[in-house]
C-alpha cells in the first residue's frame, strides 16, 4: 500500500518547523516516529498535502527531572520510557503502561507525544496523562501554551492543539509523599488496541486519599477522565466500600460501544472491575512508599 | 527526493517520492528482496529490518525518514559464506517452516543477542512478540535463538580477542 502523494519537509530547527506550520497550517501534518500517522496515510484515512517530519529536530528526546515534574521531550520513544531509570523512580506507572503499548518493534520508533497528539480513543497514553494530570506544552510562532491533559482530548483523533502548534514536551507531576499508580489493560493479543484500559494514579495523606486520577481507555469518543469517581475518593479513607463505589461511578461515566472486542455492557463491567483492582494496587503501592 | 543511507555496510542512494516506504525502497530500488511484505499494516513483522541495530517494521517507515541511517537487512547477516550464529541457530534447530517470517525473526534475534547475550526464554518471547509466524512454529524459533546465544558464547570462548578486534574495526 502506498500513501497518496504528499510533500515532505524535515526541518532541523524548531523555528523552521514552526514557520512551515504557520504557512501551511491545516494542510500539514506533524510526524515524529510515524507509527500512527504512516498507517493512516497508507489506509488513506489521512491525506495531508505536507508531512512535517520533526524527527530531526535536536534536543527533544530527553527525560528530565525538574522541580515538581518530569519533562518528556517530543521525540522520546516508548522504548526510551521503558528503559528510563528516572521514570522508574518518579512515575513508575508509566513503566507499567508502556509495556502494553503496541509491540517492541513499534515501541522502537513510536513516541509518547506523537501518540498523545494522535488522540486515538483506544490509545493507552491518553488515560495515563489524564490520571497523572499531565501538562502538554505546545509551541507556535505566537509563543508557548501549556495545556492540561483534562480538556486536551476533544473527540476521536481531535485535540485542543491548533494547526500551527507542535508539542515540544509533556510534563508529568511528581509527588513527594505516598503516591502510587497502576495501569490495567485487556487486549486480545500483543499489539492489539485495548478492549478496555484503566489508569489510576493517587496520593495518600494520613491514610486518606489526598488526590486521585482515573483515566479510561477505549470506552468513549476519547480517553475519559472519571471525574465523579475522583471527586468521590477525595478526602476519604479508601475502604472496600469506598473503592467499590468509586469503581461503580467510573463505570457509569464510561460510554463504550458494542464492537468486535465485546459488548458495551461487558466493557462497562470491565471498567468497574479494573478500577477496583487499579485502586487497590495503587493504594498498596502508595502505602509502600517511604517518605 | 534524493535519499542516501547505509545498507548492510554499503552506501546506497536513490531518488524516491516521499511516500515510498522503506520496505519498498529496499525491495524495489535496491533489489534486496529478503525483507518481506506480510500484512503491510505494522502487525506481522515480516518486514523487520534493523535501523542503527534496533528492529523496526519497515512497512511503517518512510525511506526519507531513514536517510543517513544505517540499515541491516537479512542479506547483511552472513559474512560471505559464513552464516551468523542466529542463522546457524535457525538452521540447526529447524527454526523455520515456510520461511516467510524468518528474516524478521532472525533480525529480532540478532538485535536481542547484541543487547542481551544470554536471554531467558521469556525474554526471547517478549522480543519476538511483534513478529507473527503463521505456521505457528514459535517453539523452534525460541530454541533457535537460545541455540544461537550458546554458539556466540562458544565462539567468544574460542577466540576471545576476536570480538575486540571486530569492535575496533566497526565490524566491517
Amino acid at each position: 500500500m502506498f500513501p497518496a502523494a504528499f510533500d515532505y519537509r524535515a526541518p532541523t530547527r524548531l523555528d523552521e518547523a514552526l514557520s512551515i506550520l504557520k504557512q501551511h497550517g491545516d494542510d500539514a501534518k506533524v510526524m515524529a516516529g510515524g507509527q500512527s500517522l504512516i498507517p493512516l496515510l497508507k489506509l488513506r484515512f489521512a491525506h495531508p498535502e505536507l508531512v512535517v517530519d520533526i524527527g530531526r529536530l535536536p534536543a527533544l528526546n530527553a527525560i528530565k527531572r525538574d522541580d515538581g515534574h518530569v519533562s518528556i521531550g517530543a521525540l522520546t520513544r516508548h522504548v526510551d520510557i521503558e528503559h528510563s531509570r528516572e521514570l522508574a523512580s518518579s512515575a513508575p506507572m508509566m513503566i507499567e503502561a508502556v509495556r502494553w503499548i503496541a509491540d517492541p518493534l513499534v515501541r522502537n520508533r513510536g513516541t509518547l507525544v506523537g501518540s498523545v497528539c494522535h488522540a486515538d480513543p483506544a490509545g493507552d497514553w491518553g488515560s495515563v496523562m489524564l490520571a497523572f494530570g499531565a501538562d502538554i506544552v505546545a509551541r507556535s510562532q505566537a509563543g508557548e501554551r501549556v495545556l492540561q491533559a483534562d480538556g486536551f482530548f476533544q473527540g476521536p483523533f481531535t485535540t485542543a492543539l491548533r494547526p500551527d502548534e507542535v508539542v515540544t514536551e509533556i510534563r508529568i507531576p511528581v509527588r513527594k509523599g505516598h503516591s502510587g499508580g497502576a495501569y490495567l489493560k485487556l487486549e486480545r493479543k500483543v499489539g492489539d488496541f485495548a478492549t478496555v484500559g484503566v489508569a489510576v494514579q493517587l496520593e495518600l495523606d494520613g491514610g486518606k486519599v489526598a488526590s486521585a486520577g482515573i483515566g479510561l481507555t477505549a470506552v468513549g469518543p476519547h480517553n475519559l477522565k472519571a471525574t465523579e469517581a475522583e471527586r468521590f475518593l477525595h478526602g476519604k479513607e479508601p475502604t472496600d466500600q469506598v473503592i467499590v463505589e468509586a469503581a461503580r461511578l467510573a463505570a457509569a461515566a464510561s460510554e463504550p460501544k458494542d464492537d468486535v472486542r465485546g459488548s458495551a455492557a461487558y466493557k462497562k463491567d470491565v471498567v468497574r472491575v479494573f478500577v477496583q483492582r487499579g485502586l487497590r494496587t495503587a493504594i498498596g503501592r502508595a502505602r509502600e512508599v517511604r517518605s | 527526493m534524493k535519499v542516501s543511507l547505509k545498507v548492510n555496510g554499503f552506501e546506497r542512494t536513490g531518488d524516491v517520492e516521499p511516500r515510498v516506504l522503506l520496505v519498498d525502497f529496499l525491495r524495489t530500488n535496491l533489489r534486496l528482496t529478503g525483507t518481506h511484505i506480510g500484512c503491510d499494516t505494522s502487525s506481522c513483522g515480516a518486514c523487520t529490518v534493523l535501523i542503527e541495530g534496533e528492529p523496526v517494521k519497515s512497512c511503517t517507515v518512510l525511506a526519507v525518514q531513514a536517510a543517513g541511517r544505517s540499515i541491516t537487512t537479512v542479506e547483511g547477516l552472513a559474512q560471505g559464506a559464513n552464516l551468523s550464529p542466529v542463522q546457524v541457530g535457525f538452521h540447526e534447530e529447524h527454526g523455520l517452516q515456510c520461511g516467510f517470517c524468518t528474516p524478521g525473526m532472525m533480525l529480532v534475534g540478532t538485535s536481542l543477542l547484541e543487547r542481551n547475550p544470554n536471554p531467558t526464554e521469556d525474554e526471547i518471547r517478549w522480543a519476538i512478540s511483534g513478529n507473527i509466524c503463521r505456521c505457528t512454529g514459535y517453539m523452534n524459533i525460541v530454541k533457535a535463538i537460545m541455540h544461537a546465544a550458546k554458539l556466540r558464547e562458544a565462539a567468544k570462548a574460542e577466540a576471545p580477542g576476536r570480538e575486540a578486534a571486530t569492535a575496533a574495526t566497526g565490524g566491517e
